[in-house]
């Protein structure tokens, strides 16, 4: 039983919250020099440390503390100068050693924001200021593999698989106060929240934020009041682990709970779970069994005392924030708001600025990434930021075709051949010999070949159907493995047809 | 050559130095002594004659030198030695062999230092009797019915036995020094952070601390130095010089030096024999020279319930590891029960009383509501004993105190009475509480038993215990127990 999106939000207001957990990308560990490399053997990157074995200490990654104060100062957190790392106790197999080093009083950082924008229906963009709660350092846990069992659950398995080669990445965990005031779009706000909170990341280059993977995760809160009322009883829907879903997963809860609190029902504090499959959630365990983490100061670790000046320089040295650049780019650029909407909902917006700065006219560094790259990162199941070529290398594409060595088609057969590791757009147009014919010598035979070849055609344009040149045109295209450029073909086809427009 | 296993380190390494006896010698010297004896002792869990005589034929082929190359050395069963079985003095870690070396371990290997094997412990260091050791207790070499102390009883009475010459230590709450105290030997708990935990199975980790357990203060000087020194994988470990522990041990020379008696460790609890040796001790240092104050700190007597929060909060986080799931015991894993199941029967099973007990007081003191009245108040009364050190250690170099307030007892006396054992560590809290060195050393015999002197100093002033524990020492040679037990 569900009210509408739109309906609900009528007649409730929402109040959301988000916790996102984003896995640093250091070489090493958070508290040992095991390497961090996604996909390796299980167990293969463990240490005595990371697998919490009796005796084992853990040691601060600077890298990652560095890379939480940047995250911090990026979302206008204040820093802490002294804090600590807490242990949070409670047994699980993928935990080695049954708490996590995690934060809880003192994080690294508090009390920022983030401007995300949302677009109105005329295509206009608002910005709405999502509050920053706290940025803190923490480890990840192991994986764990239920065999056995229908689902992959735990329930009904055999018995259950352990891998810690995740166990000790470095985790940071972003906390938003409520958000309030999100009126009729909580899901649009939750979803640019995350995609803004995911460009900061990318920006900044502390993780890869590769949603699929799990180096990005979101927990999402929900609760939704009458007009004037305190704010409702929250849930906290975990494991939403796309854009789409956050969405989706805001979008569920309010029409679940606005049809509960309709009936008179009373919404329970709880966890539920979000499934990917479904885009609906189902009820985890209650606020009522909630574990007692016994929290306390990590005894194994000194403070972390961060330098001011040193923060000073981290912050001086920040990148530019995608907001900021999205709005020069848009200036700049003279590009309306939905095709900058378009770029950043296509991940592509960073990558067209890199375009632009390598010297191509903005229309066509928009074109090529909204395009075909858009569509061949989308048929292999991939960023455009992970497709092997740069956006200078795209550039340079740019330049060949606007000087005339290379035509539209070709440049596509180009960036094919760079995508698939053939080497530098030059190297892939000599290996392949995708070079411009425009010696009209050399298209002279091929140009005399397609006349004699279609004589019907070549009668109907002398005698003045010169749309019917289309025909000769495309025989001397394929004749020369599309290397004419097809508007000389033309002038040359109907010159020698004798006929003029 | 006289007996080798009467001879002290120093003696032991410059005999090897000198040619007037090898490494393997010595070595096979103290393993026979172990095989005689310790079957009524039980100061070893585990002896490991191979790894032993290996490192002894290195030294003995030129391979490894030092000031300590070729002298055995006992290594507490809670310090982690790669290949060997580390125990702990518990079930749940029973048949666990260690991937890796503690980096004491790893010094102690590269100075020459020939590792006899592991000692018998209170299980997980809870204890101060070795009573609690899951594989039954050790005996008072000066009287085999009575307890040597604990949790280190095991590397105390291999020392005072003669099985070993060095052996090393960890003290939480006083698990170096009130061993030393009722076996009559020496033992030191370093500056917290002086020397490397990596490798020293946690009981409370913001108080353990390795050290040596010697019979002389020289002896104790040398191992400190070994084994002391900053290391990169203890966050906690001091970045500084190692304080010059042997050159004061040397200099032994006290004329001069201010020394405090704390009024709050004498008194009520205190056996009358053990206050009469300490008065007399009091005496003799005033006699070498040094000027003797009375010094007050009000707080130590928070100290005891202060550290029966904190060590064992601490303790119920780090023995949560041991569940079955990576090493160690794993109990009815039947295919049915659930990983629970198996984890709770694993540490039902796999734990002892005394273990169980302070994870259940720790798991209490930390559960939210609880937190500040219990774990946050203990804190700050660790702050008021760290204020009394500093305010003490103005008016005096280095304090003094007797090191337990008993002398040995009688084996099984206090098994029934956890708040009597808990009061064997009296004077020894508070040095961990605050995080400063102290020493234990004989000061004579009351009752035929042994006493110990405690001498603490200032924080990475190491070098004051070795000074003043090496000008007493001189005045009174060290006890030899009758071993009338002996076979
Ligand atoms: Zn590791």
């Amino acid at each position: 039983m569900t009210v509408p999106y739109a309906e609900a939000l009528q007649e409730f207001e929402p109040v959301i919250g988000l916790e996102t957990h984003v896995e640093l990308g250091t070489a090493s560990k958070m508290f040992c020099g095991c390497d961090t490399t996604f996909g390796a053997d299980p167990n293969t990157h463990t240490c005595p440390v990371c697998l919490g074995l009796p005796g084992a200490l853990p040691v601060v990654n600077e890298k990652a503390i560095e890379s939480t104060i940047r995250i911090g100062l990026a979302l206008h957190c204040d820093i802490a100068t002294w804090c600590r790392f807490a242990r949070k106790n409670y047994f699980y197999p993928d935990m080695p050693k049954n708490f996590q080093t995690s934060q809880y009083d003192e994080p690294l950082c508090t009390d920022g924001y983030l401007d995300v924008e949302v677009s109105n229906a005329d295509g206009t963009l608002e910005t709405v200021r999502v509050p920053i709660e706290r940025v803190h350092l923490e480890e990840d846990t192991g994986k764990t593999l239920h065999v056995g069992g229908a689902t992959g659950r735990i329930h009904g398995a055999s018995h259950s698989l352990v891998d810690y080669n995740r166990a000790g990445i470095p985790l940071v965990e972003i906390v938003t106060k409520p958000v309030v005031g999100t009126k009729h779009r909580p899901a649009e706000v939750a979803k640019a929240y995350v995609a803004e909170l995911r460009d900061v990341l990318r920006g900044l280059g502390v993780s890869d934020v590769k949603m699929e993977q799990g180096s990005l995760r979101c927990d999402v809160n929900v609760s939704l009041n009458k007009p004037g009322d305190d704010w409702g009883t929250r849930s906290e829907t975990k494991n939403v682990n796309s854009l789409r879903s956050v969405e989706r997963a805001v979008r569920s809860e309010v029409e679940r709970q606005a049809a509960r609190l309709r009936q008179g029902e009373r919404i329970v504090q709880e966890t539920r779970h979000f499934h990917e499959d479904t885009g609906l959630s189902t009820s985890g365990r209650s606020k009522e069994e909630a574990t007692d983490y016994r929290y306390f100061p990590e005894p194994d670790l000194v403070p972390v005392a961060p330098d001011t000046d040193w923060v000073a320089e981290l912050k001086a040295a920040l990148p530019e924030a995608p907001s900021v650049r999205r709005r020069r780019l848009i200036e700049q650029l003279a590009l309306s708001a939905l095709d900058a909407e378009a770029m950043t909902n296509a991940g592509v917006l960073d990558l067209v600025l890199a375009t632009v700065d390598a010297g191509a006219p903005a229309a066509e560094a928009r074109n090529w990434w909204l395009g075909h790259l858009a569509q061949t990162a989308n048929s292999s199941g991939v960023e455009p930021a992970e497709l092997s070529i740069t956006p200078a290398q795209v550039a340079r594409v740019v330049g060949l075709v606007a000087g005339g060595s290379l035509t539209a088609g070709l440049a596509r057969q180009v960036v094919d051949g760079v995508l698939a590791g053939e080497g530098e757009p030059e190297a892939v147009v000599a290996t392949r010999g995708l070079a411009v014919v425009s010696d009209e010598g050399a298209l002279a035979t091929a140009v005399d070949e397609a006349i004699a070849a279609d004589a019907d055609a070549a009668d109907k344009i002398r005698a003045g159907k010169v749309q019917a040149v289309g025909a000769l045109v495309g025989r001397v295209m394929k004749a020369t493995r599309g290397q004419a450029d097809a508007s000389v073909v033309r002038r040359l086809l109907l010159e020698r047809l004798g006929v003029t427009e | 050559m006289n007996d080798l296993t009467r001879l002290t380190a120093r003696e032991i390494a410059a005999a090897i130095a000198a040619g007037e006896t090898n490494a393997v010698d010595v070595a096979q010297a103290h393993l026979d002594r172990i095989a005689k004896i310790d079957g009524q002792l039980h100061a070893f869990l585990h002896v490991d004659s191979e790894g032993a005589l290996e490192t002894a034929r290195r030294v003995d082929a030129g391979e490894i030198s030092g000031p300590l190359a070729g002298v055995p050395l006992a290594l507490k069963d809670v310090i982690v030695q790669k290949g060997v079985p580390t125990t702990v003095g518990s079930r749940i870690l029973e048949g666990w062999r260690p991937p890796y070396d503690a980096t004491v371990v790893e010094r102690l290997k590269s100075a020459g230092v020939v590792i006899l094997g592991k000692t018998n412990m209170d299980e997980f260091a809870m204890g101060s009797s070795t009573e609690h050791s899951a594989y039954g207790p050790t005996h008072n070499p000066w009287d085999l019915d009575r307890i040597p102390g604990g949790s280190g009883g095991g590397s105390s009475a291999a020392v005072a036995s003669f099985e070993a010459p060095l052996a090393i230590g960890t003290d939480t709450g006083g698990s170096i020094r009130q061993p030393a105290a009722v076996t009559g030997t020496v033992g030191v708990k370093p500056t917290y952070g002086g020397v490397s935990r990596y490798g020293l199975v946690a009981f409370s980790s913001s108080l353990d601390q390795a050290g040596p357990c010697a019979r002389t203060v020289m002896d104790a000087a040398l191992l400190h130095e070994v084994i002391a020194g900053h290391d990169p994988r203890d966050s906690t470990s001091i970045p500084s010089p190692v304080p010059p522990v042997v050159e004061a041990a040397k200099q032994a020379d006290i004329s001069g030096m201010t020394i405090g008696v704390v009024k709050e460790l004498s008194g009520e609890g205190y056996q009358p024999g053990v206050e009469q040796r300490f008065a007399e001790a009091v005496e003799t240092l005033t006699g070498l020279g040094a000027k003797v104050v009375e010094v007050s700190c009000p707080h130590f007597a928070y100290a005891l319930p202060a550290y029966y929060l904190i060590a064992p909060s601490e303790a119920s986080s780090n023995l949560a590891r041991f569940d079955s799931v990576r090493y160690g015991l794993r109990v009815g894993d039947d295919g049915d029960r659930s990983l629970e199941e198996v984890m709770s029967l694993t540490r039902a099973q796999g734990f002892g009383a005394e273990v169980k007990r302070r994870i259940i007081l720790g798991t209490y003191a930390l559960s939210s509501g609880y937190y500040d009245a219990y774990y946050g108040q203990a804190q700050k009364v660790r702050s008021l004993i760290t204020r009394d050190f500093t305010e003490a250690f103005a008016l005096a170099d280095v304090l003094v105190s007797p090191a337990a307030p008993t002398v040995a007892f009688p084996l099984g006396e206090k098994l029934s009475d956890p708040l009597a054992m808990y009061r064997q560590d009296l004077a020894t809290i508070p040095s961990n509480l605050y995080g400063g060195p102290a020493m234990s050393l004989p000061c004579g015999l009351s009752d035929g038993l042994p006493v110990g002197l405690q001498i603490m100093a200032p924080t990475m002033r190491d070098e004051l215990l070795y000074r003043v524990g090496a000008a007493f020492e001189a005045t009174m040679p060290a006890p030899v127990p009758p071993l009338d037990w002996e076979a």
